[in-house]
This record gives C-alpha cells, structure tokens and sequence, in this order.
C-alpha cells in the first residue's frame, strides 16, 4: 500500500487553473523528490495534498484515507507533517513554545519534556536556543526549527517544500544526515527543491513537474545521470 | 480640596478603570485573534447587566447573577459567532464590522422591549454594602469588591493565556492561523472559545458595573466608545495594555470630573489623540501589526 497517492489531481487559485492531472505515489519509507522550474506547480501540489489550496479535485490518498473532503487541520493527526517554504516559525514565541506547537494536537501519548529532549539531541543548535524568541535565528536555524516542529510529534510522513532554500552549504549537509536518518528509521518524505542535483543524491526516486503536468518518474539516481532531461525541465 | 477627597476620587477611578478593563480585554483578544472589531461588545455589555439583574431578581441573591450571566451570555456569544460572523471569515473585513454593529442595535431594541427604556436600579448586595476606612479614607466596600473581582479575573486569564496549551494555541493563532491548521489545530473551533471568553468578559463587566450605576438599554454605549480608547492607548491584542490603559482612563476621567467635570468626557480623547501622536502601535502594541 502507498504511504501517499496522488491521482488526476487539479487545482486553481482562483481562475487560474494550476495543476493539471497530477498524478504520483510515495511508497513507505522512501525519499521521493519534486522537481522542475519555478512555477512549474511543485508547491501547490503539496498545498493540495494538506488542504491548502482553494480549490482541488481528483484523488489524494494517504494511508487509504481520502484527504481532499477532509478540513486541512485533519491531516496532522494521520501523520502527515508539512514544513512550509517560508518555514512559518511565529513571532512573539520562544525556539520551546514553537516546538510545543508540535505537539498541540496529539493527544497527550507523547511526553512533551522528553520530546523536546530528543529533538534537542538532534538538533544541538536548537538545543543552546530553547528560550530564545524563534524568529531572532538565522534562517538556517529557523528552518532546522520548522522541521524540528514538523517532527516531533513523529509523523508518518513529512512534505517539505524546499528546505535547503537560502540556508548556508554547512546546514544543508546536516539537512542531508538528517532526512536519510530518517528515512532510515521509517519516516516517508516528500521533498520538493530547486537545489535538484542534492535533492536526487538524497532521494530514491523523482518526479518532474513542469507547467502543472508530470513529464517524468524515474529513480533519482537514473536522473542524476541524464543531464539531458534535468537541463531541459529544471534549468533555471 | 482635601486629599481623603483626591485619593475617594483616584479609587472612583481605578474601579471604573477595572470595568473598562474588563471591556477592553475582551474587544482587544477578538480582535487580535478574530480580526473582527466587535462592534456590539457595548450592547452584550448591558445585555450582561439585564442578565446579571434578571438571575438576580429571580435567586435572590446578586451572587447568582455574577456567575450565571457572564457564562450563559458567553455562551450566546459563541453562538453569534457560529451563525452570524464565521460565514464573513472569507469576506471583506468591513462585513463583521457592519453586522456587529447592525446586532448591537437589535440587542438594545430587543432589551428595551423586554425591559423598557427607563434605568432600573440594581440594588448593591447587602453584603458588600457600605464604607470600609482604610485608613487614608472610606471608600465604598461594593467598588473594593469590583477591583478584587477584576485583579482575580486578570490573573486567570494571564496564567491561561501564558501557561497552558489552549493559551499557547491562542497566541500562536492570532500570528499565524495557517501553521497551526497545519499542526492539527482545528483554529475555528479556537475562535470561537476566544469570541465566547471575549464576550463573557465584557458581560462580566456589565454586572459588576450594574450596582454603580442604573441598569438602562443605553448603558453600553458609551462604556464601547470608552473601551476603543483603551484599546488604542493600550495597544490592540495586549492584555498589559489593557490593564494599564484601562487604569489610565478611568483615572483620567473621575479626576477631571472632580476638577473640571465639563472635560470629563473629552479628557480620555484627548489623552488618545496623545498618545497616537507619540507611539502609534499604542503603549504596549507591536508596530505594523495586521
């Protein structure tokens, strides 16, 4: 059974029809990664997938459950996470009080001390900030935190939409650890990028999104080889 | 002028600056949370005194209309805001603002048939009848009462706000509604505890005033124009600055009263238009906040 399963998906903001039939599966465990150009449909395909776009048709399955009737705040509880490309950390809370907000909506199983405790051991420059307002952090930190948050209420799966964007080359490594560590430990991700040569080194397998279609699935590592295909969907 | 007479008169003060508190916090969460300028928040005001009044009368005991009215008329107020305001979430923001005001109307009208248009006098309770010397002066045991009442409700509503998950829900919702949807938080269903609260508090506020003063269908009128300057003075969304605003005013207006009482009404615009001049966020209110 697919972890995520994306099918004829439209979407529209506004009159402006977006996304035109996508259709593409995650399995469980797997790194999948979304590429293609600016504006080629790449966020509003995971906007769809969390609820967020105004208006989506077609077939969004995640774990068997059908998510497009469902209301966007549904989606966490069955394990799905999203860190947003513009990371979202909220202003007049501490790096704590953001990472709390990870853990609202579970239903009290998780211990919050030792949940922040684990995601202070991962994450060590989070860990010497804890009482630090979470927006006074360089954007690195801030996106280490979005994810931080995204995962410690341990999801099924995480979408996240370009998290190496802006972020210094010594981070994105550590971002690079960490996903494989996760996905090692049975976390499915999602993850859509520009920096596309160190999003297919990460993942298993890739999709191309060009214009609101997908024009090509592959595995990353047969995309990493056809400079070809890359040069002629993901240019810049 | 003796200073028994100058500290009776700062008492006046601070007791109508706890009223006014209690109005002000509730405008300023909804609309720090919500969006929405509650516009009928004078009108469930009175409508809180009538229900204080009205539980009162049928008990017996003034004590029953302290606690029941706040509740059920926070209770009324979350049913406003599923029915009437969630449908305009989506619109422009000046249609919450029209609708309130339009309700606010139609609660003095529909008070005014139940109860009639002229003031009914809300007796004080017995037991907090008369003076209490204090050493620098008497002052009237009822007013004690109403800014003990007030510090108490203040200090639950911080210790929620700051220290529990609904109150970090709240303050992270009023920043960004969207990443909390994305954690799972259902963020209507907040927002519409946050209008209840809201509403219960200024109803609150009705009862409490309700022995000070005549119970009239006009009575919040001109507690919602007051409660908008302390909002302002105050900074829109900060409950310190609705403490120390509403204090500010209601010190302001009882001391012009004693020193010059054709200013009185005019002293709190005057004290706005001030601090507008200085600090345009308000005392307390973050700059540039939508």
């Amino acid at each position: 059974m697919a972890m995520l399963e994306i099918e004829g998906l439209n979407a529209w903001y506004g009159a402006s029809h977006v996304l035109h039939g996508i259709s593409l599966t995650v399995e469980p465990g797997e790194i999948v990664a979304l590429v293609g150009r600016n504006g080629a449909g790449k966020t509003s395909t995971i906007r769809a997938v969390m609820g967020l776009m105004p208006k989506a048709t077609g077939s969004v399955r995640f774990a068997d459950t059908e998510l497009l009737p469902l209301p966007a705040h549904a989606r966490f509880g069955l394990g799905l996470a999203y860190v947003p490309e513009e990371r979202r950390i909220v202003p007049g809370l501490t790096v704590r009080e953001n990472l709390q907000l990870g853990l609202v909506a579970s239903d009290g199983t998780i211990d919050e001390r030792q949940a922040i405790d684990e995601i202070a051991r991962s994450f060590p420059r989070l860990k010497e900030r804890l009482d630090q307002q979470g927006v006074t952090m360089s954007g690195g930190e801030q996106q280490m935190l979005a994810i931080a948050r995204a995962m410690i209420a341990r999801p099924r799966m995480i979408l996240l939409d370009e998290p190496s964007e802006g972020i210094m080359p010594i981070l994105v490594e550590e971002m690079g650890v960490l996903f494989r560590r996760l996905r090692d430990e049975g976390t499915t991700l999602l993850l859509v990028e520009q920096n596309v040569e160190w999003a297919l080194k990460l993942a298993d397998r890739a999709v191309i999104i060009d214009q609101g279609e997908v024009v090509h699935r592959s595995s990353a590592a047969a995309l990493l080889a056809d400079k070809a295909i890359q040069e002629r969907y993901c240019a810049v | 002028m003796d200073a028994e007479l100058i500290a009776m008169q700062l008492f006046s003060g601070v007791a109508l600056g706890a009223i006014l508190i209690m109005v002000a916090l509730g405008l300023s969460i909804i609309f720090g949370m919500l969006g929405v300028v509650n516009f009928a928040h004078g009108a469930l005001f009175m409508v809180g005194a009538y229900a204080g009044l009205w539980v009162a009368s049928l008990t017996g005991s003034f004590w029953w209309g302290l606690l029941v009215a706040p509740v059920a008329i926070g209770l009324f107020g979350m049913a406003i805001e599923r029915v009437l305001i969630r449908p305009l979430y989506r619109r422009s923001v000046d249609d919450p603002l029209l609708l309130t005001f339009g309700l606010g109307y139609v609660l003095v009208e529909a008070v005014r048939i139940a109860f009639g248009s002229d003031g009914i006098p809300f007796p004080t309770p017995p037991e907090l009848a008369g003076v209490a010397d204090l050493g620098i002066g008497f002052f009237p045991i009822y007013r004690l009462f109403v800014v003990g009442v007030v510090a108490a409700v203040l200090i639950l509503v911080w210790l929620c706000l700051e220290k529990t998950r609904f109150g970090l829900i709240v303050r992270a919702g009023a920043r960004d509604p969207l990443i909390m949807r994305v954690l799972g938080v259902d963020i209507a269903g907040v927002w519409l505890l946050v209008f209840g609260l809201g509403v219960g508090l200024t109803a609150l506020g009705g009862v409490l005033a309700a022995p000070m003063r005549n119970v009239n269908p006009e009575m919040g009128s001109l507690v919602l124009a007051e409660a908008f300057v302390v909002t302002v003075i105050g900074g829109m969304g900060s409950l310190v600055g609705a403490v120390v605003a509403g204090l500010l005013v209601g010190v302001a207006i009882s001391m012009t009263a004693l020193f010059a009482p054709e200013m009185a009404t005019i002293v709190m615009f005057a004290l706005m238009a001030l601090v507008l001049l200085v600090r345009p966020q308000g005392l307390f209110g973050k700059p540039g906040r939508a």
